[in-house]
């Protein structure tokens, strides 16, 4: 079962976090994506520019809208996904437990529902 | 397969008579290997139908619930077989070939293992909306129908109804598994569901209460024990499970007495009367007794057995202590006296453990009695009494705080502040013998 996990969190500038509070983040980066792959459940993992870098596209009567900024404009923002495999609910929680940003933001587990294989979809089961 | 012949209203008897005492379990087995609630519902519902069309022509089977798993697992399988055939073309065959090869009653239910403690901790999961637990756990262990549990929650049954399939749905699509949780996750996840079996009897205790007449037992109260016995007996070590069954068992001790003022008043509604002034001797003897063990054997998981849920090193948990409260109130029967020093000492202790309103108030009543009225005003007055405005308003909301203040008052000599405080509590309840009593006591202090 795939379950994603979508971490949340206030985004703060390198200038803001202060250089070592910056290395520390990635070497906890770093070292939760190499214990998700050691224990095999690791299948995808993204962390995301800041949403300032953000461009949000909508259409509204065949036209399309191009905007700077994010989806929905809130003091958290989506930073980053694990994309892991485990047996249940229960793993999942447990893996989202570990997960560095817990310290600083919300993460959501979230069941996939269909994922794709060379460009076929299929059933997350 | 027995052949029994028998008419269809006892067929129905039968089926109802295994529906009762089976349905939780069954439908933990069927759901436990799918995740899936909602059809293994659905599967169980039509092997109760079957077993109606079938049992007073053909007999009740010797063996009524194996019987009944049976037909609901090939149900189960014809419904994959035709979602299958509905998504996804390819069918492995060897699943389904094996279906007709599974003879009745060629099941031992018994040695299936006991999966309703599995569907508790589902149905209280952390991932779960906690005010649809105590629902789920109604609906899934005790096969209570939408409408009933509706009922009691003061919820349209079609808006309960919905909320118990979004629940069921979670469970599946995000395979909350049905698992016991491990040793050290136990203190987090058992808490949970002996506050949702607690919230079950505690919305019976307000539902009131005569007699159910379609169990022939105390309704809802009685199920609400039946639950805490079996969490209780299947974690076997946890003493929080006990002391909870403890309690749930001496509360339903006292229901007699409680009710007994229905018959005397002769009129259409309750009359309410405080504990002090319960007839003791109407009280369950049996059930007190049972109370007591049950305790006890809190008492010696706790000293012997892991200390998990909630309690901590020093004191009982909350359950434990609420369950001695009961034990002491109980003793009355016996020894023709309460014991208001030991009363303090619990509910000091229940406050130090879980602080609650009820438990604040209750231990400013009894410090009334050991301490004279005015001890008791000075705690009573101290709840909330700095706290932020909500809190405070929490506590101007709270018929307890004003029926416990306006008794200490009155104890106090203060009669005309007592007959105000009298008149707010009966404001504040919905209960019209408790409501009754109080304007009785507003006008006659």
């Amino acid at each position: 079962m795939r379950y994603t996990l979508l971490l949340h969190y206030p985004e703060m500038g390198a200038a803001e976090l202060g250089e070592e509070a910056l290395a520390e983040g990635q070497r906890a980066f770093s070292s939760y994506a190499a214990t998700l792959h050691q224990a095999g459940v690791l299948l995808a993992a993204e962390v995301l520019q800041p949403s300032a870098n953000t461009t949000t596209l909508t259409m509204a009567d065949g036209q399309l809208y191009v905007q700077d900024g994010p989806f929905a404009d809130t003091k958290e923002q989506l930073g980053g996904t694990f994309v892991i495999d485990v047996p249940d609910l229960d793993a999942a929680i447990e893996w989202g437990r570990q997960a560095p940003a817990i310290g600083w933001g919300a993460i959501e587990v979230r069941p996939g529902a269909t994922f794709t294989v060379d460009g076929a979809w299929r059933p997350n089961t | 397969m027995a052949a029994k012949y028998v008419n269809g209203q006892e067929a129905r008897l039968a089926a109802e008579r295994a529906a009762r005492a089976s349905y939780g379990r069954l439908l933990a087995l069927l759901a436990a290997s799918t995740g899936d609630l909602a059809g293994a519902e659905d599967a169980l519902s039509a092997a109760f139908e079957q077993a109606l069309a079938t049992w007073p022509a053909g007999g009740v089977p010797r063996n009524p619930e194996a019987w009944l798993l049976t037909v609901a697992r090939n149900q189960q399988r014809d419904s994959w077989k035709s979602a299958y055939h509905r998504t996804f073309a390819p069918l492995d065959d060897a699943v389904l070939t094996g279906r007709d090869a599974v003879l009745l009653e060629d099941v031992d239910v018994d040695a299936m293992g006991e999966k309703r403690l599995e569907l508790l901790f589902v149905c209280a999961h952390p991932a779960i909306d906690p005010g649809i637990r105590t629902p789920l756990m109604l609906q899934t262990v005790l096969g209570f129908d939408a409408a009933r549990i509706g009922t009691a929650f003061a919820v349209p049954a079609a808006a309960m109804a919905q909320r118990l399939v979004r629940a069921k749905k979670k469970i599946k699509q995000a395979r909350i598994p049905f698992t016991i949780p491990e040793r050290q996750a136990m203190p987090v996840r058992l808490p949970a569901v002996l506050e949702a079996i607690y919230g079950c009897y505690a919305m019976a205790w307000d539902e009131g209460g005569t007699a159910d007449g379609a169990t022939g037992e105390v309704g809802m109260r009685g199920e609400a024990r039946y639950l805490a016995l079996t969490l209780a007996r299947l974690l076997d070590s946890e003493p929080e499970a006990w002391g909870l069954a403890a309690l749930i068992t001496f509360s339903l001790a006292r229901v007699p007495g409680r009710e007994a003022a229905v018959a005397d008043s002769g009129g259409p509604g309750a009359v309410f009367r405080p504990l002090e002034e319960q007839d003791c001797g109407l009280w369950d003897a049996r059930l007190i007794a049972e109370g007591d063990a049950l305790l006890r054997r809190a008492a010696s998981a706790w000293t012997g057995g892991p200390v998990s849920s909630g309690a901590t090193g020093a004191s009982p948990g909350r359950f434990q202590l609420e369950a001695a409260i009961q034990a002491v109130h109980c003793a009355r029967a016996r020894t023709g006296a309460t014991d208001w020093a030991a009363l303090r000492t619990l509910y000091t202790a229940l406050v130090a453990v879980a602080p609650s309103l009820g438990a604040r108030v209750a231990l400013a009543a009894v410090i009334g009695r050991v301490d004279g009225p005015d001890a008791g005003l000075s705690a009573i007055d101290a709840i909330g009494d700095g706290g932020p405005r909500q809190v405070r308003a929490a506590v101007e909301r709270f018929q307890p705080f004003h029926a416990a203040r306006a008794e200490l008052l009155a104890g106090a000599g203060r009669t005309n502040e007592a007959s105000a405080e009298f008149a707010s509590a009966a404001r504040l309840t919905l209960r019209p013998g408790v409501q009754d009593y109080l304007l009785r006591r507003a006008e006659n202090g």
